[in-house]
């Protein structure tokens, strides 16, 4: 029997970018809130001291910041003929954990999605025709949100992390040295870009003799030391190159620890309950309105949390997990293409370039995590897509997030694996060897979704996710342009002599790693019939709960999804603190 | 601000910002929702600090008055112990002595303030002498003390008559005979003690004066400031030149270019004092507790007035010259290049505010290196203010340099960049090691560099 816990105004589940942000939006309007976190507490100088925070074997391949898999994980499939099996290792995605989750461990890429992503269904169809959105199966869909709306809330974001950049598109005017597609944006980044070193202003150098137009990655890696509108201070970035899967111990990647923590942890209307898992959304008998949530802490004692408002702002595969748990929403069908909790499940196409050179030292261990230099010239849809037979794309860019010795020697084609000759490929390369990485979109397709695994359960009984996933035609034609496209580039880097292009192919596989950009199944929509929750991120079923995250992204575009997914919370967050605490109910009528 | 033995301050016992958070977590990650830190109504000590007093008393601005001098008089730093209520005292100041255990100041008649009577409360911060006329410990600094008026003394009862009430008897003070017999404190204050009122320097401004009220009085500076004789007692003829505060060091605050505030403009120490960092210094340890809890809450003026009066303090002595062992140097110099450079930069110039310069610090300088081995064994956390809220930390070193790495990284901060202090010696170290109880070095077998 659970304990009935004294109400509060919200309850968040799950602490790391979107529980932050929630948090602080919904304390400093003078709501009571508590925050419930299945993982561990994480801050800066406890868990990411510089004197420790570089150990590769530990936060890399021993998985320390991560999701412990024996406790829970969830099963995959390709297709609905396989039999989905657990994931006993993690692999293909790495899933957070912890207070910060993700945000602590992530490499503090911050994206804006172009105007035209936010339209991908009728942009595609009014520039190239039905059969564009529908070939493969795909089921993709516009957000209800426009950019003009979306903007403004980018730009909060970015203002709160610091944000290293230049900006290309600065309210209509184009400016040099920036992204030119990107959408118009109000204000310069908070902070200049990061130092190129020799790989990306070589592939800079390349890219301009061919005609595009180099940009650097816009990062949470701050170049300068960073005061943002919370009073939280964050320190010059060092390039030590340990961003991607591990915590920052020199106070300079942006996340919920150097942004929000210790702001949000000092007021007294803000609780935070760690290692306490939530089972379930609590409803009334008609299911139309959330009472709270039924968790368990590390003791397995349980409690009923009782709220006016339920948040669900754990990873998507969670909060999607939860809902269906909670029979919240109904289910989707791949056969009939019916019900919204699950659809649209969709991820990233990571294709790459690798670049050796004879004599010219890369020093790639002069790293960041968005260290890199980018064009932006086959993303979205800034290129004619006419007779290519995908639509979607990617960014191009020749990224040093380290030179970590583990996981990034990289040696030419026909190397062994191990042994005499891979030593001495490995030594030639280390130093003269760099990447370019092509972050290619994921469209939606009809038989990409997650479920209730029907067989396998979790340490406290509960049917596992299910992920039933693959790339399609649309998704293996567009790495293949776009590797192709960034071969062009490699060949033209000055001193180059040999690349290596790896190309998506085949069927997804669970290894090795790709990235954890995971999307879909708790969408975004303008119907009840077609998504999820609306605009605000407001389930259409239980108005009061909100579902936060990438789960909204109706599929995924070519870009790291934390920019998008942090600006439709504070959109959410806005929303709620003008129109909803006066009048509780649904802020978008069906 | 006389809460000594602080090493916990550094690890982050503070309830205040996110090392509060840490310890709601340890208790929440036992499961136990209804851990004290999280309880509802228990405040950390800013939030009761800051708490608004509602309208209705008819001693309103009274009580108002007296929550300020509260803040002044960094009264929640050392009466309040480690997880108890702010104010309900009970907190042990390690004195050379032995242990005095602070008492209760909430309003609970029988534990706390609750019965005592305006005259019995200016009796006790006045004259040291408590509510049935026993003579009382120096740990409370009733020698800066008595400078406070009589009507900032009943400000400070009243206001603290409206603290909520907390049944909390402190424990018996661990002093030895004779200590333990108040009596000799008659004795003490004979040496010691000087009552009496505040008296203006009529040549100097009244932003001066005010600066030396506070300064001399309620702000309590020279308790740690000022270096103390074999009794404890301060040496008053060398006021703020810098104390050895048990495991600390108080740094020098008079106009002393290397040791002192001398190269520090009005503003950067108003900026210190409201933010717990400048251009110059961020402050941690014991500082970082009078920043959180008194200065960062005090009002503008009265932090210009401060730093009027500190600004006009004479510089104390300058050091000899001093020629460092380049062997030292040299060494230290890789330390540093390889273990500290990542913030503080490799010039010295760290990142002001974030992570601070140590070009020309004073901490690193100052004739007693303890606060240096301190900080680079134990590490160090900024005091998080209402302004800046990170409590921006450095990681011990305890594990990581053995004595004599430590020891030459300490010669060099203290003479690279045109610092100059006396050289560190290895045995310097191992005595701050065990005087903090750290760990040595732990080399494995296959660590590679054993032997």
């Amino acid at each position: 029997m659970a304990t009935r816990l004294p109400s509060v105004d919200a309850v968040l589940v799950g602490f790391g970018w979107t529980g932050a942000i929630m948090g602080q939006q919904f304390c400093d309007a003078g709501l009571n809130v508590v925050a419930l976190e299945r993982g561990v507490w994480r801050d800066t100088p406890t868990e990411f001291a510089p004197t420790f925070a570089q150990d590769e074997l530990r936060y890399m391949w021993r998985h320390h910041l991560f999701q412990n898999v024996a406790d829970d994980t969830l099963t995959i499939r390709n297709n609905t003929d396989q039999q989905a099996l657990p994931m006993r290792r993690l692999g293909s995605f790495l899933l957070g954990t912890g207070v910060g989750s993700g945000g602590a461990h992530w490499n503090g890429q911050i994206w804006r999605f172009l105007p035209s992503d936010l339209k991908a269904y009728s942009h595609n169809l009014e520039r190239y025709g039905k059969a564009a959105v529908t070939a493969n199966d795909m089921t993709v869909q516009d957000y209800p949100v426009s950019w003009e709306e979306l903007e403004p809330h980018y730009d909060t974001f970015e203002k709160l992390c610091g944000t290293s950049g230049k900006a290309g598109n600065l309210n209509g005017k184009i400016q040099d040295g920036g992204n030119p597609f990107e959408g118009p944006r109000s204000a310069e980044y908070p902070n200049p870009p990061l130092a190129w070193p020799a790989s990306p202003a070589m592939f800079a150098e390349a890219a301009k003799k061919l005609g595009y137009k180099p940009f650097p990655h816009p990062t949470g890696n701050v170049s300068k030391a960073y005061v943002n509108p919370l009073g939280m201070q964050l320190g010059e970035c060092t390039y030590c190159g340990f961003c991607e899967k591990f915590g920052c111990g020199n106070y300079s990647k942006a996340s919920p620890q150097t942004t929000i923590l210790p702001y949000l942890m000092a007021k007294k209307n803000f609780t935070l309950r760690t290692e306490c898992e939530v089972l379930k959304v609590e409803t009334t008998s008609d299911g139309k309105h959330a009472t709270g949530v039924t968790y368990v802490n590390s003791a397995g004692e349980e409690f009923f949390q009782p709220a006016d408002m339920v948040i669900l702002s754990a990873y998507i595969l969670h909060n999607v997990r939860l809902m269906l748990l909670s029979n919240i929403g109904k289910p989707y069908d791949p056969k009939t293409g019916e019900g919204v909790v699950g659809k649209n499940y969709a991820y990233q196409t990571m294709g790459s370039v690798n670049v050796f050179y004879k004599d010219k030292i890369m020093n790639p261990f002069i790293g960041a995590g968005a260290l890199a230099s980018v064009i932006d010239e086959f993303n979205g849809d800034n290129f004619d897509h006419s007779g290519l037979g995908f639509i979607g794309g990617g960014y191009i860019a020749s990224m040093t997030t380290g030179g970590r010795p583990i996981e990034m020697i990289y040696t030419p084609d026909g190397t062994p694996k191990w042994g005499m000759e891979w030593k001495k490929a490995a030594a030639q390369n280390y130093l003269r060897s760099s990447l370019i990485s092509c972050h290619g979109s994921v469209m939606a397709h009809r038989g990409n979704y997650l479920d209730l695994d029907p067989t396998y359960r979790d340490s406290l009984g509960r049917p596992m996710l299910r992920m039933t996933f693959d790339f399609t035609d649309n998704e293996r034609k567009m790495s293949a342009y776009m590797v192709d496209k960034a071969a062009e580039v490699g060949l033209a880097m000055d001193g180059a002599s040999g690349i290596k292009k790896n190309y998506r192919k085949g069927s997804w596989n669970v290894v090795p790693y790709q990235t954890t950009h995971n999307t879909g199944g708790a969408i975004t929509g303008d119907n009840p019939k077609t998504s999820v929750v609306n605009k605000y991120l407001q389930s259409w079923d239980v108005s009061n709960l909100f579902v936060m995250g990438a789960g909204a992204f109706p599929q995924n575009a070519g870009y790291n999804p934390t920019g998008t997914l942090a600006a439709l919370a504070y959109m959410a967050a806005d929303k709620i603190k003008s129109d909803y605490l006066k009048n509780p109910g649904p802020l978008v009528q069906a | 601000m006389a809460r000594m033995n602080r090493i916990a301050a550094v690890v982050g016992l503070a309830t205040i910002g996110l090392a509060g958070a840490g310890v709601a977590s340890l208790a929440l990650s036992q499961g136990r929702i209804n851990a004290s830190s999280t309880a509802p109504g228990v405040a950390t000590p800013t939030q009761l600090l800051t708490q608004p007093i509602p309208d209705g008393a008819p001693n309103i601005d009274q009580i108002r008055q007296g929550q300020y001098l509260v803040k002044m008089g960094d009264c929640v730093s050392c009466h309040t112990r480690d997880g108890g209520e702010p104010l309900a005292g009970g907190y042990g100041l390690n004195t050379p002595f032995g242990v005095i255990y602070t008492e209760n100041l909430t309003s609970d008649p029988d534990t706390g303030i609750g019965a005592w009577t305006p005259d019995q409360f200016y009796q006790a911060i006045h004259s040291g002498i408590g509510p049935h006329g026993m003579r009382l410990y120096p740990g409370l600094p009733y020698t800066y003390f008595t400078r406070a008026t009589r009507t900032d003394s009943d400000a400070m009862l009243a206001y603290l008559k409206t603290v909520p009430a907390v049944s909390y008897r402190p424990p018996a003070n661990g002093l030895p005979f004779p200590l333990n017999i108040r009596f000799m404190i008659r004795g003490w204050n004979l040496l010691f003690f000087r009552p009496g009122d505040f008296k203006p320097e009529p040549a100097k401004s009244a932003e001066w004066n005010r600066g030396a009220y506070i300064v001399t009085g309620l702000g309590h500076c020279g308790a740690c400031h000022t270096p103390k004789n074999a009794l404890a007692g301060d040496k008053t003829g060398v006021p703020l030149h810098g104390g050895d505060l048990d495991n600390w060091v108080a740094p020098d605050l008079t106009s002393n270019m290397r040791t002192g505030l001398g190269r520090w403009s009005s503003d950067d120490i108003v900026e210190y004092l409201k933010t717990g960092r400048n251009a110059h210094a961020n402050a941690g340890g014991s500082m970082g507790e009078v920043v959180s809890y008194s200065t960062s809450l005090m009002n503008d003026a009265d932090l210009h007035a401060i730093a009027t009066y500190l600004k006009d303090q004479p510089a104390s002595p300058s050091a000899a010259a001093y020629d460092p062992d380049p062997g030292a140097m040299k060494r230290g110099a890789a330390i540093y290049s390889d273990a500290c450079a990542s913030c503080h930069l490799q010039e010295g110039g760290g990142q002001p505010r974030i992570f601070p310069p140590l070009k020309d610090d004073a901490v690193a300088q100052q004739g007693d290196p303890n606060g240096l081995l301190h900080l680079i064994l134990a590490g160090g956390r900024t005091a998080p203010t209402p302004t800046r809220p990170t409590p921006l930390s450095m990681p011990s070193f305890a594990w990581k340099l053995t004595d004599q790495q430590i020891a030459d990284v300490a010669t060099y901060i203290r003479n690279a960049w045109g610092n100059r202090a006396s050289a560190v010696t290895a045995g310097q170290a191992t005595k701050m090691r065990a005087r903090l109880g750290l760990k040595t070095v732990h080399l494995t077998d296959n660590s590679g560099d054993h032997g």
